[in-house]
């Protein structure tokens, strides 16, 4: 080893070990530091136990992609030598792949459809559904508002509707009852899981709504353009909710049975209807006989709260938490 | 004339002549010419990538729909392909940018190149270029979060939304500013001094030789800046996708807020449309339109100076 080399190797190492230090010293961000310590698998072995290898190939939903690659993100400073590949194909796509056997987990924000279903008896691959957190989309208004506080899905669909484009400008164009206040709309862009789930629920197809409305995939652009426009209309997850209430107002909906403010408690019980949803994976019976399928859904199961916190989902309660732990043992035991 | 020196030099008068090969000069040649092709290939390769999804395009969306309709949203279902709105905002965009960075690049570049004095101008065309060195996400947020608010407590009666037109065409204005007046004052300050001394020795002002016998003189250089800065601010993604913001509808008043050509194909680019899907040729198709609007702009641009061009040697 000559010393130009010794010297390079000894950078290298300072680095590494600056990146290690960097990697623990943060606050338990999942971020794309995780390569770094792929480099050195023994320096993260003395937390974790065994040190599995292998890839697991997850797609599906768009919208549940976050929380699973937020597991995985944290997975693999335990665990460095699994890949966990998320992908986002959308709930059809990712079970489609799931079916044909070439993916191990599929993400989805809604339950297995019944033909879905038939492929996957086609092809003999079995699967467990795990729900891992809930979703409560809010629509929130500007705190200048004084005339709504409650929006029947009716309403919603009348605002957000294809056929609203260029038609429905005011609030008064929503319901006689109120004022002539221009409707200034925002949402979140195309490539949203929300956006999906949102017109999915409230207009009927996915992917289908009004187009001159603001889109924003920076959700801060909806804080600040629905808190700054006295008839601002904008939608997306409670939590970001949560994190800007002093700024905005959140509506009621009312599906059918009363008006419902979404917080935890509606969304968790199932009672804010229909823009809460349980969001699932689905892991084939197969794949979990493999010890780092059976490690990463161990992890899942075990850190759900803290993952679903951090990629701003609503944690699941402890019935539900309670349930998924005992589903991924008996999905275990049961391969 | 230096073509000639180049190609009678080498070689032919006896003693002069070479005693062995230069193999080092010859791999010298090579890289060079590697280098010049770096550029040359890099466009080519572009053009070719553009040109297969395009085509694939448009053997599932009619040029009719794409030229004919002010409806456009290919990422929503069902999906639609008029291209105006995009093509509108991209106008009236480079437009307000044009009225912005024309007169004040011109008068800047007039002051620097016949009312400077030599160190002033020393001073002062550094600082200007300094400008062009500011990076576009910066003049973006700039316009979103200073000169948006500015303008909406100023002018209330314009009702500007957070994003818009205005505020975005504004900062990209500023943005090419430094290519107008850099450019032009180059091609100014090339005037010969004679034609000066002569308006001069014919009683003219400064102010009237500056306007009528420099800007003139040096028309092709100018015009040259104008375009080059137009092809910039046409293809501007960063001020237009962070103040202009991403809604595509057909308007044509600038306190609205509209998504460009390069404001679409960054955020489609960048969300999750899958390869081979329509939306994702939707990408390339308008690539290819940008492109030819800016190629078309640089090829005017080469006539113009070559048709215009005085020669004083």
């Amino acid at each position: 080893m000559t010393s130009g080399q010794r010297r390079l190797s000894a950078v290298a190492t300072a680095a590494l070990v600056v990146s290690l230090a960097a990697a623990c010293g943060g606050d338990a961000k999942p971020s794309s530091d995780g390569s770094t310590t792929a480099a050195n698998p023994s320096a993260a072995g003395g937390e974790g136990g065994a040190q599995l290898s292998g890839e697991i190939k997850i797609d599906g939903s768009s919208t549940v992609a976050p929380l699973t690659q937020a597991a995985s993100e944290l997975f693999s400073e335990e665990q460095p030598q699994v890949k966990v590949p998320v992908g986002t194909s959308g709930t059809g796509g990712g079970f489609e792949r799931f079916c044909a056997g070439e993916t191990d987990i599929s993400n989805a924000s809604r339950a297995i459809k019944d033909e879905e279903k038939a492929a996957c008896d086609a092809k003999g691959i079995k699967f467990t559904e795990l729900t891992v957190a809930v979703d409560a989309l809010t629509v929130v208004v500007s705190k200048e508002n004084t005339w709504a506080t409650c929006l029947t899905t009716d309403q919603l669909k009348k605002m957000w509707e294809p056929a609203a484009e260029g038609k429905v400008k005011t609030w008064k164009d929503v319901d006689a009852k109120f004022p002539a206040e221009e409707l200034k709309l925002y949402g979140p862009g195309t490539d949203s899981g929300t956006f999906d789930y949102f017109t999915d629920e409230i207009n009927g197809e996915e992917g289908a709504s009004r187009k001159d409305y603001s889109p924003s995939e920076n959700d801060n652009d909806i804080v600040t353009g629905v808190a700054g426009a006295k008839g601002g209309l904008g939608y997306f997850g409670f939590t970001y909710f949560e994190e800007n209430a002093a700024k905005l107002k959140a509506l009621e909906i009312d599906s059918g049975e009363g008006c419902v403010a979404p917080s935890v408690e509606s969304a968790q019980g199932g009672k804010y209807t229909p823009l809460a949803r349980s969001l699932f994976i689905y892991p084939s019976t197969t794949a979990v006989k493999r010890p780092e399928v059976a490690a990463f859904l161990d992890f899942y199961a075990g850190n759900i709260n803290a993952i679903a916190k951090d990629a701003k989902f609503i944690p699941l309660n402890p019935e539900q938490e309670a349930k998924l732990k005992t589903d991924i043992t008996s999905l275990k035991s049961a391969g | 004339m230096s073509a000639q020196h180049r190609t009678t030099a080498p070689g032919t008068s006896g003693s002069l002549a070479r005693s062995r090969p230069r193999y080092g000069e010859s791999v010298i040649k090579v890289v060079l010419l590697a280098a010049a092709m770096v550029s040359v290939a890099t466009t080519v390769g572009i053009v070719i990538a553009l040109l297969e999804p395009t085509i694939e395009f448009f053997a599932a969306v009619s040029l009719g729909e794409f030229f004919g309709s002010t409806n456009w949203g290919p990422l929503f279902n069902p999906p639609s392909f008029g291209v105006w709105p995009l093509l509108v905002a991209t106008l009236e965009i480079t437009l307000i940018a044009v009225v912005v960075a024309v007169p004040l690049g011109l008068a800047a570049a007039i002051y620097l190149s016949e009312y400077a004095s030599a160190r002033t101008r020393k001073i002062f065309k550094p600082v200007l270029e300094v400008l062009a060195g500011i990076p576009t996400v910066v003049f973006g947020f700039f316009a979103l979060t200073f000169v948006t608010p500015l303008l909406r407590d100023v002018f209330p009666f314009l009702n500007l939304d957070g994003k818009n037109a205005l505020a975005a065409g504004l900062l990209v204005g500023v943005m090419i500013i430094p290519i107008v007046a850099s450019l032009s004052e180059d091609a100014m300050a090339a005037v010969p001094n004679g034609l000066r001394e002569g308006s001069y020795a014919l009683g003219a002002s400064k102010m009237l030789t500056s306007v009528r016998v420099v800007v003139p003189a040096a028309f092709s250089g100018i015009v040259a800046a104008i375009i080059l800065a137009v092809s910039r601010a046409a293809g501007e993604t960063m001020i237009v996708a962070i103040a202009g913001g991403f809604k595509s509808v057909f308007t044509l008043y600038p306190g609205d807020e509209m998504a460009t050509m390069a404001a679409f194909i960054a955020q489609a680019g960048s969300g999750d449309a899958s390869v081979g899907s329509i939306a994702y040729k939707t990408i390339f198709a308008v690539g290819s339109l940008l492109f030819v609007i800016t190629f078309t702009m640089n090829y005017f641009s080469a006539r113009m100076v070559q048709k215009y061009r005085e020669v004083y040697d």
